[in-house]
């Protein structure tokens, strides 16, 4: 029943997941009395893999997210990550009190890195999401852009094996988001990270994602699951992603509509 | 799909390129305030005001507006009152009795208050326990400490800082609890996913994130402990304990010597005013301004 965050590192060092997470409900107390959000949630993240959860308003792909993060306990089913998971928020949340190299540097001290190793791997991390140079710049000082690769860089400064993402691209320009995708599949191929990316986005989703699960709302169930296998690297306008983008769509409005019928 | 090698490289090549033509189109450069500017805007209005304030008030004497000495010194009487004190060199002594006492007071007021303010943000119970009681204290006169002080402690020192204490702990800790309160939630959930909880995240997290609301609750607690102690020194004077500007105030009421009452007014909102412009003012401005939060008017 408990989230056994650390029984995979424990376990040893061959392990075939970076996140199981099996039969995992949750509800919460409402106003008509206990609320199914998820409901026996059953899904696996290989390592190295990059799986979007796609889903409407009310589908608990955030609370799930938070309950693979450890920021929240399962009603019922258990979760195990390998190692504790780093996570990356819409909102960047760099500390405004700290430089984007200091943030960074924050996360590495947290994690036990030697304090003399910590300015140079702020400075690799940061040169990994091409931000050279913003090391001494205060987060407001930062467009949105740089803002989320800076929380990118903070994130992978955990060292975690699993990063997952809550829209973290949602609240950005189209220009800039098109520009933070290639980033990403970039640097996830370059690290050989594995990701769990939530989005409402269906063609963000095919955009990066390996494997494409589609929650079904209120409660949030796994409806149905995509592989795509169009090469890497791909672009939002591309036809196959666009294509395929269509089918998951139909398939996400059916969803919808199913709740619009009584 | 025709994703061989060198279209890939090329593709690297022009998104670092893309990348770094939004970053320069979408910061923002900022400039510091030209010192003319800050003179026109900044100083120039609080000068006339009490430039304005002395003409009125010389204009009160010598049209004999007012023509009672006793009731209304002359600018000119308190100016020759503060000579007297400087050239018998006790000026000092007054200002250096009260100020230590208060700085004092305040520092071991926030050596009480802050650990104080910690445990009522963060732990339910006590919050529950004496929260109400706290921010209760903040809006009872702190003159109303001078008499059980007195009955407890005897005239002396230890009971200037008891008032002082009992004056501004309430608003150090109370600063803090509603600087802990407005923390984002989100800054906790990021402290929480990079291991930063228990002591480290109200080290790293919690209290860096409240300084805000915690210099705004210092502000205040200074506030606070000076007119405390002004109280403390009005109330409660002893040839032991030296003449601070309280006693200075009651000495120019004993003796009838209005420019002494003005003098010691003066000197009190003087002092008051010169802390706050120059260790909380330039604190809270380099605070605010390195998270970007001082909006420029």
């Amino acid at each position: 029943m408990a989230t056994a965050l650390a029984k995979a590192a424990d376990a040893g060092t061959s392990v075939e997941y970076s996140a199981r997470i099996e039969h995992v409900s949750k509800s919460f107390a409402g106003p008509a009395g206990q609320q199914l959000v998820l409901d026996d949630i059953t899904l696996d993240v290989a390592p190295g893999e990059f799986v979007t959860l796609l889903g409407a308003s009310g589908c608990g792909k955030s609370t799930l997210l938070n309950l693979v993060a450890g920021l929240d306990r399962p009603t019922a089913g258990d979760i195990t990550t390998d190692g504790r998971p780093a996570l990356m928020f819409q909102e960047h949340a760099l500390f405004p009190w700290l430089t984007a190299g200091k943030n960074i540097e924050l996360a590495l001290k947290l994690r036990g890195t030697p304090k003399a190793e910590r300015r140079g791997r702020a400075e690799e991390l940061l040169a990994l999401v091409r931000l050279q140079g913003a090391y001494g710049k205060r987060v407001h000082e930062l467009s949105g852009g740089m803002r989320q690769r800076v929380a990118l860089a903070r994130a992978l400064a955990q060292d975690s094996r699993l990063l997952l993402m809550d829209e973290p691209f949602a609240a950005l320009d189209a220009i800039t988001r098109d520009v933070l995708h290639d980033e990403l599949t970039r640097i996830w191929r370059e690290t050989g990270l594995s990701v769990l990316f939530v989005t409402h986005n269906v063609r963000e989703a095919v955009r990066l994602a390996e494997r494409v699960v589609l929650l079904s709302s209120r409660p949030g169930r796994v409806a149905r699951e995509w592989r795509v296998d169009i090469p890497q690297p791909r672009r939002i306008e591309d036809a196959a992603v666009a294509e395929l983008s269509r089918e998951i769509t139909e398939e996400l409005r059916g969803e919808i509509r199913r709740h619009g019928q009584h | 799909m025709a994703s061989t090698d060198t279209p890939a490289v090329k593709d690297g090549n022009d998104l670092a390129g893309l990348e770094a033509g939004l970053d320069a189109l979408e910061t923002v450069q900022t400039s510091r305030t030209p010192f003319r500017t800050t003179f026109t805007q900044k100083i120039v209005p609080p000068v006339t005001a009490v430039v304005l304030v002395l003409l009125v008030w010389q204009a009160l004497v010598s049209f004999n507006i007012v023509d009672d000495p006793s009731k209304l010194p002359s600018p000119g009487d308190v100016w020759g009152e503060v000579e007297d004190a400087w050239l018998q060199g006790t000026l000092l002594d007054y200002i250096w009795t009260s100020v230590s006492r208060g700085l004092l007071g305040f520092l071991m007021a926030l050596a009480i208050g802050t650990p104080l303010g910690l445990l009522v943000a963060r732990v339910r119970f006590v919050r529950a326990a004496i929260g109400p009681i706290l921010s209760g204290l903040q809006s009872l006169p702190s003159v109303a400490w001078v008499p059980p002080a007195v009955i407890w402690l005897g005239l002396n020192n230890s009971m200037m800082y008891a008032v002082i204490l009992l004056g501004a702990v309430p608003s150090i800790a109370n600063g803090l609890v509603s600087g802990v309160d407005q923390v984002p939630p989100l800054f906790l959930r990021a402290g929480r996913t990079m291991g930063a909880t228990g002591l480290r995240g109200t080290w790293h997290i919690v209290m860096p994130a409240a300084l805000p609301g915690y210099l705004a609750g210092l502000k205040q607690g200074w506030a606070f402990s000076w007119r405390s102690l002004m109280a403390a020194e009005i109330i409660a004077s002893s040839p032991e304990l030296g003449v601070g500007l309280g006693q200075l105030l009651e000495n120019g009421r004993n003796t009838s010597s209005m420019s002494m009452v003005f003098l010691a007014i003066l000197l009190i909102l003087v002092v008051g005013i010169a802390i706050d412009l120059l260790i909380f003012s330039p604190l809270e401005r380099r605070v605010l301004r390195s998270r970007g939060l001082l909006v420029k008017s």
